[in-house]
């Protein structure tokens, strides 16, 4: 009965790619994955006790619509301390349910019905579809491999139109692992200007590079008010499932995503607000020291992708490898599914990330190392069939 | 001085014949390279090699290094005998010492630690000055060590025995199995 009543927004959107390859992995015993976007370590226990603790405490109640004062205070004071931009905690930043919150109110407090939505590809899953959901018509932005998936401002200047009103921004990159520095993001920034756009920029795992250290785009001369900025804990602190962010920008527009948040939302989970301000406070160790396991990782995998034959730019941050399987002839599906069947790794097709991710697969190497090795010497004997 | 490695079941130099010029291997390196054995002392050259991003012979020559300075002091295996059913007793002990000229607590503690049955051994602030975790098989074992070797000593003027119970943890490592990671298979 309620099949017909869909709106037609929600069924426009097809079903999401890696949805249907978790079900297919879902199937398949003693798999070793490496299709999961989320770090393989547990949070943190001081992380954990200090949530536990405020459990203890009676801390169960609604927060400021903004969050807590403290919490914010404290991710004002960390942006200043990292990157040197300065938010005001009174008004300039909101405390979210995960950065997937935060997006999909940027989009909503910016985005009239019919505006363009420019989103570099291959790209996370979710800003098509949020941007959708918005009344935004998203916009493909081909990025490619031979240039290390950056986006050049010739790329980004070919798809403006008169009606573009928001560039969306994610580096370090999901799923390419691909990184922007200063001078890449200032060629942006002439483009931003020129055309008078506005940027969501998704930094949430600024934390994991490993070469040169994070820009963000708002830190950016004249940047700060063309931008909300956007981070989490999910990464850094691995932290997923406790869904904690933050949105950061001008009081207008934080004004403006509030409002939306207050209605939908009220406030994040204060359990997870309370974890996230230890997180700042005395997690900076836990980081460096997962950031360093992770590199180790990062090297490996590369290593052995090559080995085994296959084409695969070094990528500079987040936690993915992005190689192209052009040379086995396959398409990204068929070569997730025949590697999935055949020899029991998990990777997702590129084709997932939208229309540039097509002749890739995405391996997360948030996975132990003996795993790493293990799925390597799989894909060898399943390349040399 | 090392004792010989098991080297079918643990690091594995490589088999490389080819010595060319090694570079120089940085203390960062060596750093990730010990932080790497010290998870798992059973990962290969070729394994190190790729994860710290040098080649097999550099990461045989700084391990050999390290070995030789005494940094490296051996490669154990973290066991939890209780679950394979073999109990073993242990007990900590406080021993009070009275500091001989000369030596202060060293000649004493080097005494006592030749003992096979005593296993860890720190001088400690406070209350009393050794502390010594002695094992043995049974708890008759351990009692009659402590009445019939430490105590005796000239030196040691008391000693207080606290039988351990029960290992949660031991050399930074849980010893059950209450936690695990529970990810989605696949995910964004």
């Amino acid at each position: 009965m309620m099949r017909d009543k869909i709106a037609r927004r929600v069924t426009q959107v097809p079903p999401s790619g890696i949805r249907k390859f978790f079900d297919l992995v879902a199937n398949v015993e003693g798999v070793i994955s490496l299709g999961v976007g989320e770090p393989d370590f547990i949070t943190p226990w001081h992380i954990r006790e200090a949530c536990i603790y405020s459990l203890e405490r009676g801390y169960t109640m609604y927060t400021s619509n903004y969050g807590l004062p403290e919490l914010r205070e404290e991710i004002a004071l960390a942006t200043r301390r990292d990157y040197r931009i300065d938010y005001s905690p009174e008004n300039e930043v909101l405390v979210t349910v995960g950065v997937s919150e935060a997006f999909d109110l940027a989009i909503r407090a910016l985005v009239n019905p019919g505006e363009e939505v420019l989103i570099p590809e291959p790209s996370y899953v979710a800003y098509k579809p949020c941007t959708i959901f918005a009344g935004g018509i998203p916009v493909s932005v081909p990025t490619r491999a031979e240039d290390e998936f950056k986006l050049l401002p010739e790329q980004l200047e070919a798809k403006v139109t008169p009606r573009s009103k928001v560039l969306v921004l994610n580096y370090p990159n999901n799923p390419t692992g691909a990184t922007m520095s200063k001078r890449d993001l200032e060629a942006i920034a002439d483009v931003v200007v020129e055309h008078d756009l506005v940027v969501i920029s998704d930094e949430i795992y600024d934390k994991l590079t490993y070469e040169g250290k994070h820009v963000p785009f708002a830190a950016l001369n004249g940047m700060r008010e063309r931008c909300i900025y956007l981070n989490g804990f999910s990464k850094s602190y691995a932290m997923t499932g406790w869904r904690i962010g933050y949105a950061l920008g001008e009081a207008e527009v934080i004004e403006a995503m509030m409002k939306i948040h207050q209605y939908a939302m009220l406030c994040a989970p204060i359990m997870s607000q309370k974890a996230a301000l230890e997180a700042l406070r005395r997690g900076n160790s836990a980081v460096e020291e997962m950031r360093q396991e992770y590199n180790r990782r990062r090297r490996l995998i590369v290593k052995r992708l090559r080995e085994a034959g296959l084409e695969c730019f070094e990528p500079k941050g987040a936690f993915y490898v992005f190689p192209s399987i052009a040379s086995t002839g396959m398409s990204s599906e068929e070569f997730a599914e025949r590697l999935l069947r055949e020899e029991k790794v998990a990777v997702v097709p590129g084709n997932a990330f939208g229309e540039g991710g097509e002749g890739h697969v995405r391996m997360a190497y948030a996975a132990s190392l003996r795993d790493i090795n293990e799925a390597m010497s799989r894909l060898e004997r399943f390349l040399s069939r | 001085m090392i004792p010989a490695r098991l080297t079918y079941n643990i690091y594995k130099p490589c088999a490389c014949k080819n010595k060319k010029a090694l570079q120089v291997i940085t203390m960062d390196k060596k750093e990730e390279i010990l932080k790497l054995l010290e998870g798992d002392a059973r990962l290969t050259a070729a394994e190190i090699a790729k994860a710290v991003g040098l080649s097999e012979e550099e990461v045989d020559k700084a391990i050999a290094e390290l070995e030789k300075s005494g940094v490296i002091r051996k490669y154990k295996t973290v066991i939890n005998w209780e679950k394979l059913g073999r109990e073993k007793v242990a007990a900590l002990i406080d021993v009070k010492i009275t500091p001989e000229r000369e030596h202060g607590y060293d000649a004493i503690a080097e005494r006592i630690m030749r003992f096979p049955e005593v296993k860890n051994l720190y001088l400690v602030s406070g209350m009393y000055d050794l502390s010594v975790l002695v094992e043995g098989n049974t708890m008759k074992e351990v009692a009659t060590f402590v009445a019939e070797k430490l105590a005796p000593l000239p030196q040691v003027t008391s000693t207080t025995t606290h039988f351990i119970l029960k290992k949660y943890k031991e050399d930074g490592d849980m010893l059950y199995d209450g936690e695990e990671l529970r990810r989605l298979a696949v995910s964004p």
